[in-house]
């Protein structure tokens, strides 16, 4: 128990330091890699709690797909950065007021009795043979099947948005558009044109 | 000993250092991105810690706080996708993510 608790106070230091450096690094680089930071932290304290499907799925989704896609955009953007940092510590008294307060209220009421342990304890140690994967789609599948099917209904909606917002076209390219292939009538292609028969040749006199 | 408290007052934490940024950063789009990520990390940790902790309380069912993380997860990668893809358009059209360059609906 000593052990997670410690792991516990390491992971939640690791945490809010890569966080507040995620906000106040002056590169956006650095800020993406410091959200890597943070994320792979997090999944750490998901596994403290247990929950190692999600836990595994927060680094293979969220740092694998999602933050190099960030880092994608950031390292593909030429951004100046001098204008973007004016007047920004300017902003810090209000925003640290404001989240100061924030903290102070919901600790408030997160510290409370209804939360400690006296409340909500501590979980019973699981079976040795637990299967967080197991039990997660035991339940995906069968009670929340059909918020799974539109979570894969969003992600088609995503594909299709991003597509088409930046897609562009060549302009010089030809291609073929198999709409209109399909839609071509005999009429456009072939036109019979009645035509006078030619003299027949033994008719024709030569020249002479 | 770790109570549900200590991760509760952690996903504060973080939710609040996510508005902080937003303050800050008022004026990078990418940051503000990021720090919208962050907020969604807060409220992950959170359903995570009551999935945890209720396992012991008799009539939850202990894995709906993973399930709801999952579509969570789902729906913030989706954004982030789409939210990038404006940023790369914008940046295409204005050549800046700057914030305050964002005003062409001004009257």
């Amino acid at each position: 128990m000593a052990f997670q608790t410690f792991l516990f106070y390491l992971l939640a230091t690791i945490l809010l330091f890569a966080a507040l450096r995620v906000i106040t690094a002056r590169n956006p680089v650095h800020s993406a890699l410091f959200l890597v930071l943070a994320f792979v932290t997090s999944a750490g304290l998901w596994l403290l709690l247990e929950a190692e499907f999600l836990a595994i799925t927060l680094v293979l989704v969220y740092v694998g797909a999602v933050m190099v896609l960030f880092l994608f955009v950031v390292m593909m953007l030429d951004i100046n950065l001098a204008r973007l940092r004016e007047r920004f510590w300017s902003y810090l008294p209000l925003g640290a007021g404001v989240g100061l307060i924030m903290v102070a209220e919901m600790a408030l009421v997160l510290w409370g009795r209804y939360f400690q342990l006296g409340e909500m304890p501590r979980p019973l140690p699981l079976p040795a043979d637990y299967s967080n994967t197991k039990e997660l789609g035991r339940v995906l599948y069968t009670d929340y099947v059909y918020p799974f099917e539109l979570a894969a209904v969003i992600l088609l909606v995503a594909i299709v948005a991003a597509i088409a917002l930046t897609l562009r076209r060549r302009k010089a390219s030809k291609y073929q558009d198999p709409s209109q292939q399909i839609r071509v009538r005999r009429e456009d292609r072939i036109r019979v044109v009645a035509m006078k028969a030619e003299a027949r040749a033994d008719e024709m006199t030569t020249d002479k | 000993m770790i109570s549900l408290s200590h991760y509760l007052v952690l996903g504060a934490l973080l939710f609040a250092i996510s508005v902080i940024g937003i303050f800050l950063n008022r004026k990078n789009v990418i940051i503000l991105l990021m720090a919208i990520e962050l907020m969604l990390l807060a409220v992950n940790t959170n359903f995570i810690a009551f999935s945890h902790y209720l396992d012991t309380i008799p009539g939850y069912d202990p894995l709906a706080g993973q399930v709801f993380v999952f579509f969570i997860l789902t729906v913030a990668a989706a954004e982030s996708a789409i939210g990038l893809a404006i940023l790369v358009v914008l940046f295409r059209n204005l050549h800046t993510v700057d914030v305050e360059e964002l005003d062409h609906l001004k009257g």
